[in-house]
């Protein structure tokens, strides 16, 4: 399946897969993690891996670090890392290769560093091991590191641990763990997918200026066709543990040929830059109206002289219309998801008001609210932890109604109809959560939150944990429902292209106050505040205003 | 840090108050009360018994007898012992090396030994030693300490003759070396459940902290595995162990109390026998207010322990 490529001269090439297999153990969906996989990473370039969950992508670069578990075993094939096959090499002769010839920075930067041990210890580690230096010279050279990362201060971030940085300041301190011993060749995996948008833009801008600076080879591992446009070279596409389609990135961006490859690339969302249809809907008294709505945290205590103030949600204000979608956009501590919550009354708010078809549900007590509970429903990130194992499907979706006096005859037809509606079989009704994928459980908290007909839904990152081809089936799912039964959405996510997906209107945040507010083309095309500028420029494969290393296709 | 030392300096004051309030309650509902020791004696007369237990103050009111105790307690008087009219805290501090040289022991082997087995059952997951090691852990949890303590008396006292029954020291001899070997039967037997235990808690945490992606990234370093077990697994799945310590403590208190009687150890728990079938309530009382400040204070140290070592809660 490997499509044929030709080999430039041997000192091009920095790393050569040739026919790789890695078969799974016994028992596995699939025989093997990756068949017959063979491609070049050339010198000085940036070759990209893209692919959804479970395509092997990440367990070819464990491959190349010799860093399989046990359980996988490579049954065929070279790894040649600068012309030498490193399949079956001793642990000891391993172990000299990684960090000198080939180093990794890893998805999640708070756990990839060790809590225990400060950030110089964790660089200067990388040179200890490999014997190189004394540790006057070693605590000089991490420092230099620490500067070429760009980390502020590096004499105080030397000092420091992991858990005081930020999620861009440690994946900092992860490729200047990587840099440490200058290997020709870096792999990253998926090293922005846990960062905010504009951290993830300062980051690969990093990756790509070291990669040019000292001429490195990078294997970048991402499912994001965005991130593909920005920074690679040549691309591999990878389905089922097989390669699809290589070839340069102008190429398989623009003319992917290979029908896999054209739908990934069609389900990528992009910033449309045009309004949703507007739904035929009787203009009435909004269903939700907020008014300076405020929630603060604290924190340590006014006795010891520690309390600490964050307004998580400050002054916010905004109506939603019957039938229409509120995106509400921010990065990570935007205040989001405290929102959120305060509209679900799962915590209750400091001030203002939450109208709610006419009443002020603010400062309703609980018992009274619980009558309107139906009526706003949610929808989690996390289809897996937010249906309970131990519940059959038609448990799950009839408990709530019946709870709340619904018949169950009633409540179990009415399972089934939502069911089918959602796209799944009636059959679903008596299986269970585990036995469904991830974009199928998704589909089943949106039928549990329609099992009461809500007025209004909550839908918090409720594609973010999707591969792009589900989370585009789920988006236009929410769609169609809403244009069915004329359901109100605030749709909460980090992501603006989804955003732009289905939002009538879009609200940003940024620390806990809303900067702006406005329709998806005004918001992309002629975004008025410089922190949505900042955050339109930062997604990565966009420009709107045409300037981009390679425009995606569709 | 201040405020947290502070905070759990008051929580365990109303632990002790509770603890010491359930203590003097439990006591004065036992059959017979302080008195009937006395009673037992035939030349006792109603008036001697009436005059001794105003003498002793157990005529008065409950909770006047307590607020009296609590207030003398704190100014370092625990009352006199019922047998022999000595202090109580003479009385308590004649007997506390004694169980403190066993239960120190006991905790070393059941720390060295449980984490060696943990972490050697975690790097070789599903081996042969893995599997003694779980089956060994089965047995020494489902067999009570009294009973190992006889089997070993038996085996290395009684068959073999390599190791004393009990007693901490011949009469006599009393040296170092005299004392350890007193101590390993003991000791030991004290420790077993502890090693089961913490074994298992050990090979637990160990693989936690293995499977976490900075083990990764230290691999990914070149790191040697010796180094990467040492360096990265171990510190970090140390961390949670600190706090089971703590936990144990009590535990290991208790199984001190029960070796002690199987050994004739003269500590705490032989004390805490003999003072209850005295009816020697005031050393009772101490004995309990004692070891509860020994929990209290083991597990104030765990806390400080785990605050000191994680930067995450030290620096926080």
């Amino acid at each position: 399946m490997s499509a044929g490529k030709t080999t430039g001269a041997a000192q091009d090439v920095a790393l050569a897969i040739r026919g790789l297999t890695l078969s799974l153990p016994r028992n596995m969906e699939r025989a093997h993690a990756v068949s017959d996989v063979s491609f070049d990473l050339r010198r000085g370039q940036i070759l990209c891996i893209i692919g959804e969950s479970g395509s092997g992508k990440s367990v070819s670069a464990n491959a190349v670090m010799g860093l399989l578990p046990r359980s996988i075993r490579v049954t065929a094939g070279e790894i040649l890392l600068e012309g030498q096959n490193i399949v079956g090499l001793p642990p000891d002769r391993l172990r000299e290769i990684r960090g000198r010839v080939v180093s990794m920075i890893f998805q999640d930067p708070l756990s990839a560093l060790n809590p225990l041990m400060t950030v110089g210890q964790q660089v200067d580690e990388v040179l200890a091991v490999h014997g190189v230096g004394t540790p006057q010279t070693r605590r000089e050279r991490t420092l230099e590191l620490l500067t070429e990362v760009g980390l502020p201060s590096p004499e105080l971030t030397y000092q420091q641990y992991p858990f005081r940085l930020s999620g861009g300041q440690r994946q900092r301190v992860m490729i200047a763990m990587a840099l440490a011993l200058e290997p020709s060749i870096l792999i990253a995996d998926e090293p922005t997918t846990a960062l905010d948008v504009t951290t993830q833009a300062q980051i690969l801008k990093l990756i790509r200026d070291i990669q040019r600076r000292k001429n490195m080879s990078v294997m970048f591992i991402t499912h994001d066709f965005g991130v593909v446009s920005e920074i690679a070279d040549s691309v591999v596409v990878m389905e089922k543990g097989q390669i699809v389609e290589q070839g340069s990135a102008d190429k398989v961006l623009k003319t992917p040929s290979h029908p896999y490859t054209q739908r990934l690339i069609a389900a990528v969302p992009h910033l449309t830059g045009q309004n949703r249809p507007a739904l035929d809907v009787a203009a009435s008294e909004p269903v939700l109206k907020v008014e300076g709505l405020l929630k603060t945290y604290r924190s340590g205590s006014a006795f010891m002289g520690t309390l600490r103030e964050v307004a998580a949600v400050n002054e916010v204000s905004f109506d939603l219309a019957a039938g229409q979608t509120l995106g509400i956009v921010g990065e990570s501590g935007s205040g989001k998801s405290s929102l959120g919550r305060l509209l679900l009354k799962l915590m209750d708010s400091d001030g203002g008001r939450i109208v709610f078809e006419g009443t002020d549900i603010a400062r309703m007590p609980e018992p009274e609210f619980r009558r309107l509970r139906p009526r706003i429903q949610m929808v989690f990130q996390d289809p897996s932890a937010s249906l309970n194992p131990r519940s059959t499907i038609g448990r799950i979706l009839t408990v709530g109604p019946v709870a709340h006096g619904t018949p169950y005859a009633e409540a179990r037809d009415e399972a089934r109809a939502l069911l089918k509606r959602v796209g799944l079989d009636g059959g679903a009704f008596d299986r269970y959560p585990h036995e469904f994928s991830g974009g199928q459980r998704q589909r089943i908290g949106i039928a549990r939150a329609l099992m009461f007909r809500p007025k209004l839904l909550v839908a918090d990152e409720a594609v973010s944990a999707l591969d792009v081809s589900i989370q585009a089936q789920i988006l236009k799912l929410l769609d169609d429902i809403q244009r069915e039964t004329g359901v109100s959405m605030v749709f909460i996510t980090h992501d603006l292209r989804v955003a732009s997906q289905i939002c009538d209107e879009i609200v940003v945040m940024h620390k806990g106050k809303i900067v702006e507010r406005g329709q998806p083309s005004q918001i992309f095309l002629d975004p008025t505040s410089a922190y949505t500028r900042e955050l339109v420029a930062a997604i990565p494969g966009e420009r709107p205003d045409g300037g981009g290393r390679i425009a995606l296709a569709g | 840090m201040r405020g947290f030392l502070l905070h759990r300096l008051f929580q365990s004051a109303v632990l002790l108050v509770i603890v010491s309030l359930i203590g003097f309650a439990t006591l004065s509902l036992m059959p017979g009360g302080p008195m009937a020791q006395y009673g037992l004696d035939p030349g006792m007369t109603q008036d001697d018994l009436a005059r001794l237990k105003q003498q002793l103050g157990l005529d008065r009111p409950l909770w006047v007898q307590y607020f009296d105790w609590a207030w003398r307690l704190l100014q370092g008087d625990w009352g006199k012992s019922f047998r022999d009219g000595s202090a109580v805290l003479s009385v308590i501090g004649r007997h506390i090396f004694a169980t403190l040289l066993l239960m120190g022991t006991s905790t070393v082997i059941a720390i060295a030994l449980g984490s060696w087995i943990g972490i050697r059952g975690a790097t070789h997951r599903h081996s042969v030693f893995d599997y003694l090691a779980t089956i060994g852990a089965m047995i020494a949890l489902s067999i009570p300490t009294f009973w190992f303590g006889l089997i070993g008396i038996y085996f290395f006292t009684l068959k073999l003759g390599w190791l004393p029954a009990g007693n901490m020291y011949t009469i006599g001899d009393g040296s170092v070396l005299d004392y350890a070997h007193h101590l390993i039967m003991p000791s030991v037997v004290l420790s077993l459940v502890h090693v089961a235990i913490w074994s298992r808690y050990m090979r637990t945490a160990t693989l936690d902290a293995i499977s976490q992606d900075f083990v990764k990234t230290a691999r990914a370093k070149g790191a040697s595995e010796r180094r990467v077990l040492m360096k990265h697994v171990v510190g970090n799945a140390l961390l949670p162990m600190i706090a089971l310590a703590g936990v144990q403590l009590p535990s290991i208190l208790t199984g001190a109390l029960v070796t002690e009687t199987v050994f004739t150890w003269p500590g705490m728990g032989r004390l805490f026998l003999d003072s209850l079938s005295y009816s020697d309530y005031p050393v009772v009382m101490g004995l309990l207010i004692f070891s509860a400040i020994i929990v209290i204070l083991g597990n104030l140290i765990a806390d400080i322990v785990i605050a000191f070592v994680d930067p995450r809660i030290r620096l926080a």
